[in-house]
């Protein structure tokens, strides 16, 4: 399966052990070819996924392919096996740097935070919470805040509207999709302070 | 970037200053070696480090951190004083026959208007004359002393190579044959290209220096055309993305302005933006302004922006002043800040002064992080030995971690530095209960309507009014905000000429931002990416190698902002005849009866040459800006300031301390060291092996580079008695740090003003999580003072100490 029309990858693919074997035949090797093609064990990542994706570390965007086990079927959980540079690509042309090429084990990082944790006041420990729990709160410490801090007008009695007393740093390796919306939620609350990687 | 990636392939001369691409950019970088093996292009490289850019470069010249300026006005200088300029394409296509106000000048460092109590300028002088119909006087000949180009002579006599010699250590001969490498791209036939990141924004004259460096390129007719152009590279995937969404503090998307509160209705925000063209008959694009801020508002708050209420003018916030991240942790450290998110940053790790930063965050009721990884600012709380060493029971702060998907995990389009938007898809789950940002940001905004709607509270109305027409209100999908971003009519749109045809249909995508009105009939979230998402589908999702004229610019695969152009101002490729200035590398040029050519104009299409309309559409003057009016808090001309931290005065006036425009605050004024107590100059960088402090999660790269160190000089090496591979303490006036010493010949004194001057360079990818050794960052040291203009921080030139140590104790 191929997601995102990966064309020349999927052709090499489809065609690859046909390849070897026809060239092994012009030589005239004959039944060598036979024992040949037996002892070559068949490419690991043609049973793969193919996603299509850009890595995210530079602005030099690289495409990458992402390799991964599982047909996306609503019961299975796909596991990502292995990333390369995209050959189609025009700006890389199939190449990494030395973090793009490690891009595998930036997804699988040991320290990929897996549930939502919370600190109390003065403890010197994470614990466990629920994403009910994590997201009821914050919005209640957010609104608590906002009444009581947000200005509608300023000394000179014009309309400001603002709320400086809670910021927000947005990713800047995050889609524009993700920036979007997090513009939506945050200015339509009056926040101020809000600023991306690209101030600093 | 002006420019595209696969476009610097058709440079002749390649200059990397203010950067290090081999690097950092290690993938972009390789049309730089294709230029200099297919073109036989030359490559230039000027940093304080012999970095593996300069291992490849042609020639390499040093220069101390924070003098790019004296050197970049010694190239301006040269060109001028030598006539190496490209003198058409400088008087029909730049201000330089413009006339400027007769009180302007500039003298002992100052322009005309400082008041030194607020480090301001009052710009009313920083203007050009006016003649009765509005209209700004020219000297074609540009003889007048009063023309842009006269006082640009005048402005840059200085920088003599004996003074940039004396400023920028940079050694006279070595300056001058890049001055004579340059020089030769004044022909029409020949272009340079200028490659920069972060070794020049992060200064307190960070906007300066970019501008020093586009002078350059614009005297030499380098703008528009292929193989030039000014090339930001950037640092991160979409930071280029989040820029144009203008998720910054005094932004709105597509490069609008926050309305300031002296602003204090719609008519008196519109007012200053009439955009009235400078010059008979020009362009003067941004007089579509209110067009674009109405679809905006229509995207934000849909049938409650109307005329009667101004769009929600009112809903939109209203500044003061700028609340960057620097005033943002200032307030912090005043107990002015309750709460704070930081998605996908780690502060702690990445702004100046490290001790404030920490003082900040332990100011905080509580602290929200939103990230895929375990960030050293999400326990910033936590103690760890001499890399984090904080009283932890003190530390009142309630803290959030949030767990996030990584891009692995999600889908959207993402901004290259050419402007590039690329749709990337998901391949697997994101790891346990990790979820989007999309569904943290949707849930809160969620719950906040519904607190709001249940019990009422501050200023309601832009919350529970936000337009939210997603399918699945908690977390909506990536296709749906591409659409929201690119925009739609919500009713019919006429064409402006026949009111009986229909250009969009209401509920149509809108194919370009031509389309967007008013009106109230579209809405648009960023009109710069209007055509990104249409009917004919994601445009960012394309995959076309097709590249005609073999160009680079793949004008099928992904989409370009704006209206997919690949080149910005390409229009100036050709002559004012519409001729190419260069035949064997056109790019847009005047078929007899339209523009046509490999990119799309930036042009009315059917503009015809004899109707000297200027090629830089969007400024009122049609013409690019040498002289930038007042639109620059600290000059209309690029003007030599030391960094805050110096261990030279300014030569041109030595009672000026740093950019005299920049902002800061007393108690970061009072943080600053002095030469006789910090003698070298510290600068930071990063590694080729490591991006940022991410990596160091990443086994790989953590193997590639294990452990924080800094480089220095033999010279410094052998006088402090510091062995190679031995530890040292490296320290400011704001905190200290333990590091091996890596002695190298990559980093040499520098004779500045008669004396030698040390550099320590100082990586910044090590903290206190991950799986690389624990280790210190230069934000331990660096000064809590930004640019001018946009008040990035000064990472690249500050002052430290150096002396042999102990190796710290393993926390």
């Amino acid at each position: 399966m191929t997601i995102g029309e990966v064309s020349r990858r999927g052709f090499l693919k489809a065609a690859g052990v046909g390849v070897a074997g026809t060239t092994l035949g012009a030589m005239g090797f004959g039944g060598a070819e036979q024992a040949m093609a037996q002892a070559v064990r068949p490419f690991k990542l043609a049973r793969m996924t193919e996603t299509r994706n850009i890595c995210p570390y530079c602005s030099v965007a690289c495409g990458v392919i992402m390799y991964s086990l599982g047909d996306r079927s609503k019961n299975t959980r796909s596991a990502l096996m292995h990333v390369e540079g995209d050959p189609d690509h025009p700006t890389n042309r199939g190449t990494l740097c030395p973090k793009g090429a490690a891009l595998l084990d930036f997804v699988h990082a040991e320290t990929r935070l897996k549930y939502p944790m919370h600190r109390k006041p003065g403890s010197d420990t994470f614990e466990r919470v629920s994403w009910d729990f994590a997201l009821d709160r914050i919005a209640r410490l957010m609104k608590d805040d906002r009444d009581a801090n947000f200005q509608t007008t300023n000394k000179d009695g014009l309309t400001v509207n603002r709320w400086t007393s809670v910021g927000f740093l947005a990713a800047s390796a995050t889609t524009n999709e993700t920036g979007t919306l997090t513009y939506k939620v945050m200015r339509s609350l009056g926040t101020l302070p809000f600023d991306n990687q690209a101030r600093v | 970037m002006t420019n595209a990636w696969g476009d610097i392939k058709h440079a002749d001369l390649v200059v990397v200053m203010g950067g290090n691409a081999a690097e950092a950019h290690p993938c972009g970088f390789k049309w730089v070696v294709e230029a200099k093996a297919h073109r036989g292009a030359k490559l230039i490289v000027v940093d304080p480090r012999f970095t593996r850019t300069a291992s490849v470069a042609d020639f390499y010249c040093p220069i101390r951190p924070g003098s790019d300026i004296a050197f970049l006005g010694g190239v301006i200088n040269y060109l001028l004083s030598n006539d190496k300029i490209q003198k058409d394409y400088v008087k029909a296509y730049t201000n330089a026959t413009f006339l400027v106000k007769p009180e302007f000048g500039w003298s002992e460092g100052l322009f005309t208007g400082y008041n030194e109590e607020k480090r301001d300028y009052d710009r009313s002088s920083w203007d050009y004359q006016m003649d009765e119909q509005g209209f700004a006087r020219v000297d074609e000949t540009m003889t007048d002393p009063r023309s842009v180009f006269q006082l640009m002579k005048q402005h840059f006599a200085i920088y003599t190579p004996e003074l940039v010699e004396r400023v920028c250590g940079s050694p006279r001969d070595k300056f001058l044959k890049v001055c004579e490498m340059i020089s030769e791209c004044s022909s029409p036939t020949k272009t340079m290209t200028s490659m920069y990141a972060l070794g020049w924004t992060q200064h307190s004259k960070g906007a300066q220096n970019i501008r020093g460096m586009a002078m350059v390129q614009l005297l030499l007719g380098n703008i528009g055309v292929r193989g030039g152009g000014m090339n930001a590279l950037r640092g991160h995937s979409n930071i280029q993305g989040l820029t144009d969404l203008g998720l910054l503090s005094n932004m709105l998307p597509g490069y609008l302005n926050l309305p300031t509160e002296k602003e204090k209705d719609f008519g008196t925000y519109m007012s200053t933006r009439g955009f009235k063209p400078l010059r008979p008959g020009q362009t003067s694009f941004w007089q579509n302004y209110k067009k674009f801020f109405v679809s905006f508002q229509k995207s934000m708050w849909g049938d409650r922006a109307t005329a009667e209420n101004d769009w929600a003018y009112d809903w939109l916030p209203k500044l003061d002043v700028t609340y960057d991240v620097l005033r943002t942790f200032e307030l912090m450290n005043q107990g002015k800040v309750t709460g704070y998110f930081c998605q996908g940053f780690n502060p702690l790790m990445t702004f100046p002064n490290r001790g404030k930063i920490t003082a900040g965050l332990a100011k905080l009721k509580w602290l929200v992080t939103m990230d895929p990884l375990d960030t050293e600012t999400s326990r910033f709380w936590e103690n760890h030995g001499e890399f984090n060493d904080v009283k932890t029971a003190d530390i009142q702060t309630e803290v959030f971690q949030l767990p996030t998907s990584c891009f692995a995990e999600d889908e959207g389009s993402i901004v290259n530095s050419g402007r590039w938007l690329q749709w990337h898809n998901a391949a697997v789950s994101p790891p346990a209960e990790a979820r989007s940002d999309v569904f943290i940001m949707a849930g809160l905004h969620l719950r906040l309507k519904e607190l709001y709607l249940k019990e009422g509270g501050a200023f309601p109305d832009p919350i529970v009014n936000l337009r939210w027409p997603y399918a699945q209100p908690e977390e909506p999908s990536a296709e749906e905000l591409a659409k929201e971003m690119n925009g739609q009519a919500l009713s019919d749109v006429f064409d402006p000429t026949d009111p009986t045809k229909v250009l969009v249909q209401k509920g149509k995508q809108v194919d370009t931002f031509a389309q967007l009105r008013d009106d109230g009939s579209t809405a648009s979230f960023c009109w710069i990416y209007a055509g990104c998402f249409t009917e004919a589908g994601n445009q960012t999702s394309r995959r076309d190698t097709y590249d005609p004229g073999d160009t680079g610019l793949a004008p099928r695969w992904a989409w370009a902002w704006p209206v997919n152009r690949r080149i910005l101002y390409n229009r100036a490729s050709s002559d004012v005849s519409g001729k190419p200035w260069d035949e064997s590398r056109k790019l847009v040029w005047w078929s007899g009866e339209r523009w046509t050519g490999y990119d799309v104009p930036d042009y009315g299409p059917t503009v015809k040459p004899e109707q000297a309309v200027g090629p830089f559409i969007m400024n009122p003057e049609g013409v690019a800006r040498l002289f930038t009016r007042g639109m620059m808090r600290d000059g209309p001309f690029p003007s030599h300031y030391e960094p805050f931290e110096s261990p030279v005065a300014n030569v041109i006036n030595p009672k000026i301390r740093g950019n005299p425009a920049a902002r800061i605050f007393k108690a970061d004024l009072e943080a600053l060291g002095s030469p006789d107590q910090f003698p070298y100059v510290g600068t930071s960088y990063r590694l080729t092996e490591h991006f940022h402090q991410w990596t160091k999660h990443v086994w790989v790269n953590a193997a590639l580079q294990p452990e924080f160190f800094v480089e220095i000089s033999e010279e410094l090496a052998k006088e402090k008695g510091i062995e190679k591979g031995g530890w040292v303490r490296v320290w400011s006036n704001r905190g200290s740090l333990k590091a091996k010493a890596v002695v190298t010949k990559r980093i040499k004194p520098l004779m500045v003003d008669g004396r030698p001057v040390h550099v320590v360079g100082i990586p910044q990818h090590w903290g206190f999580i991950g799986k690389t050794k624990k280790g210190h960052n230069p934000n331990s040291l660096t000064p809590f003072v930004g640019d001018a203009n946009i008040e990035t921080p000064e990472y690249k030139a500050f002052l430290v100490n150096i002396e042999p140590t102990s190796a710290p104790a393993v926390a």
